[in-house]
């Protein structure tokens, strides 16, 4: 442990590609337990800067702990963050060779060298916990949308993670399935799970989440409870954002 | 509205679609005369097509046909001595013993397959073989059907599957020691170049098996990040893919008799393959690369997000995808590599081709060349359609979980 005040903790991170300065000295803190959202305009940084909590893109400059370890190149570190770490992406991901169990129980069986009828077992829980254990035989090009990230939810749960990061997990959803993952999500913030979540669900936001990030030009421009965030900006970038995203 | 009314609903209004059968006048005209210059098109080509067959049909009745069966075992198993051919059929049992296991434990594709082999080998059983020959021939089907009722029986037993993908993994360097012979236990069989359409298919196993991992190992190291296994990967393909097959066959039998002395030198036909083999992994690797390259990023973060390490995301995630891929390429560099093999007699070793190429010198048979090339080009084809067939099929049955 190098110390314990929090269990993310980023000091002015900076990353570029190429020339391009994506992430310009982020710095915040999180403790166990919280859910974080993060919204803020398209390019600007939000997926590029959780993608760095599982060592999906690489900082550098400045520093991050999770959970006491701190990211560096060393490979032992990445792979042990990345097991306490489970992310759900915008595109789902899953693996199209495979079943929705099979997706689920790859990682505890290969990573975590579980029995494979313990692995299974395990999966067809979290299956049911995300409320689909009907569709576990069927491959993901067989199930709609929200079946599919659910799905992804329980592959990422799979790995018992301490923290969980979700990517604009509904953006690639109908309407119609949206409610569905917002849901599982919501019942996992309960369950009080650490969650960082990149949405633009603002009722999502409202509803659960501790604090709201807003993230512009790789800067993180205003960091506050959802109450404040929505009725009493402290940026008029923020409050310009708001009026864009709230109009429709 | 309530569940019923949906139902409804959703039948109401529901047509057939349109028939889209037209009079066979009409197709005619539609398709082969709908223009004079269409018509004379038909015209012309009829009678070409109609000469051409005619004229295959009188030779085919004219020809001497019996040249393949005096020639028959020359042909098939070259100058493999007569009292050891029970080992060529030992061998084809072992095969066709798994054939029909695989098939009773899994059904499916292997069924179809291990059935025809038994069907065609009760049909040439009736033939008019001479009798030991026949008895061979039934002896097929038998193996194949024993196979079948253990594989029936052991299915679903783990112990079972794994002591099947084991037997079909020994299954080829047993039957090359078998075939071969081992000192001391099984005796050697000496002139292993002279062993007729045997060391096509010999030739072709040994390549296949020893090209697809070699293949998929240079397409990934192409795609390392190490710049040194790039580099040798890349080099080595690049290099191979720029000459022909048959100077590389060249090199392996005449420079190497050349530089190496003899005490080290390894015999002809082990040249040849190993040859064959480094040339089809070239293009194997670049098939492989194709896959590769399909499989999106997002199937990476996926697997390393999950916690697995690189060796575990290639071997459960990417290959399996992009091997699904590139499965038509794969097997048409395993038909063109079976092909391949008839090279072989360009360096004095009587596979099928160079074998008719001595029959043909024979007095007896002269001028029946084409009778010959007849039957090598139907073998061929059975053997590479079927090939075509199978990969057609595993496509199809893998086709379930595509995006
Ligand atoms: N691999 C890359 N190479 C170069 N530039 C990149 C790369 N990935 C992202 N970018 C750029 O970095 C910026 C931030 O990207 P990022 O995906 O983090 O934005 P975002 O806030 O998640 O946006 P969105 O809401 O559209 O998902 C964008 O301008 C993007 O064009
Ligand atoms: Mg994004």
């Amino acid at each position: 442990m190098i110390n314990n005040e929090g269990i993310i903790i980023y000091r002015d991170v900076h990353k570029w590609y190429g020339d391009f300065h994506v992430l310009r000295g982020i710095t915040f803190t999180m403790q166990k337990g919280e859910v974080v959202v993060i919204c803020g305009p398209s390019g600007s940084g939000k997926s590029t800067c959780i993608r760095t909590i599982n060592r999906l893109e690489e900082h550098q400059r400045g520093q991050i702990i999770v959970d006491g370890i701190e990211l560096t190149n060393d490979l032992r570190n990445i792979e042990a963050i990345r097991r306490e770490v489970g992310i759900v992406f915008q595109q789902f991901n899953l693996f199209p060779h495979l079943t929705a169990l099979q997706n689920v129980s790859l990682a505890p069986f290969w990573v975590l060298k579980m029995r494979k009828s313990k692995a299974e077992e395990a999966a067809m829980k979290l299956l049911e916990r995300v409320g689909i254990p009907e569709q576990a035989q069927k491959y993901p090009a067989q199930l709609s949308g929200g079946q599919q990230q659910r799905v992804a939810i329980a592959r990422a749960l799979a790995m018992s993670p301490k923290i969980m990061l979700f990517d604009e997990p509904t953006s690639a959803l109908d309407p119609e399935m949206i409610k569905e993952v917002l849901d599982v999500m919501k019942n996992l913030a309960r369950s009080g799970m650490t969650m960082i979540v990149v949405t633009h669900e603002m009722g999502f936001a409202r509803e659960v989440a501790d604090r709201i990030i807003f993230f512009d030009y790789g800067q993180l421009v205003e960091e506050n409870t959802p109450e404040e965030f929505f009725h009493n900006p402290k940026h008029d970038r923020t409050k310009l954002f708001l009026s864009q995203i709230l109009e429709y | 509205m309530d569940e019923n009314q949906l139902a409804g609903y959703a039948d109401k209004n529901q047509l057939p679609p349109p028939s889209e059968r037209i009079p066979a006048i009409r197709w005619l005209k539609q398709n082969l005369f709908s223009s004079w210059f269409n018509a004379i098109l038909t015209i012309v080509s009829t009678v070409l097509i109609m000469t051409i067959v005619f004229g295959l049909l009188r030779w085919a009745l004219e020809a001497r046909w019996e040249v393949i069966p005096a020639n028959l075992k020359l042909l098939l198993v070259g100058t493999y001595p007569v009292e050891h051919l029970w080992r060529v059929w030992a061998t084809v049992y072992l095969i066709a013993f798994l054939l029909g296991f695989s098939s009773g434990a899994h059904g499916g594709l292997m069924r179809r397959v291990s059935t025809t082999a038994a069907l065609v080998s009760v049909v040439l059983a009736v033939l008019p073989f001479p009798w030991g020959t026949r008895g061979w021939l039934l002896g097929i089907a038998v193996a194949a059907v024993a196979g079948f009722g253990l594989g029936y029986l052991g299915k679903g037993i783990r112990w079972c599957k794994r002591l099947e993908i084991a037997s079909w993994i020994l299954s080829f360097p047993i039957s090359l020691i078998f075939l071969n012979g081992v000192g001391g236990i099984l005796p050697v069989i000496k002139g292993r170049t002279m062993w007729g359409f045997m060391l096509n298919l010999i030739g072709a196993v040994v390549g296949i098996g020893l090209s697809f991992p070699v293949g998929v190992l240079l397409a990934l190291g192409r795609r390392s990040k190490l710049p040194a296994i790039r580099l040798v990967c890349t080099a080595y393909i690049e290099i191979i893919r720029g000459v022909p097959l048959i100077s590389l066959l060249f090199m392996a039998s005449i420079m190497l008799q050349l530089l190496l002395p003899a005490s080290v030198r390894p015999d002809l036909l082990i040249r040849a393959m190993l040859t064959i083999t480094a040339f089809s992994a070239a293009y194997m690797a670049e098939n492989v690369r194709g896959g590769l390259q399909a499989i999106p990023q997002g199937q990476y973060e996926a697997a390393y997000a999950v916690g697995l390490n690189r060796a575990l995301t290639t071997i459960l995630i990417i290959l399996p995808q992009a091997l699904r891929i590139v499965i038509p390429a794969i097997v048409g560099q395993f038909i063109a590599l079976f092909m391949d093999t008839t090279l072989f007699g360009f360096i004095a070793i009587l596979e099928l081709l160079n074998i008719t190429r001595s029959i043909m010198g024979n007095l007896e048979w002269r001028g029946t060349i084409f009778e010959l090339y007849a039957f090598i080009g139907i073998v061929f084809w059975i053997l590479c359609y079927s090939m075509s067939y199978v990969s057609r099929r595993i496509e199809k049955t893998l086709g379930v979980g595509e995006r």
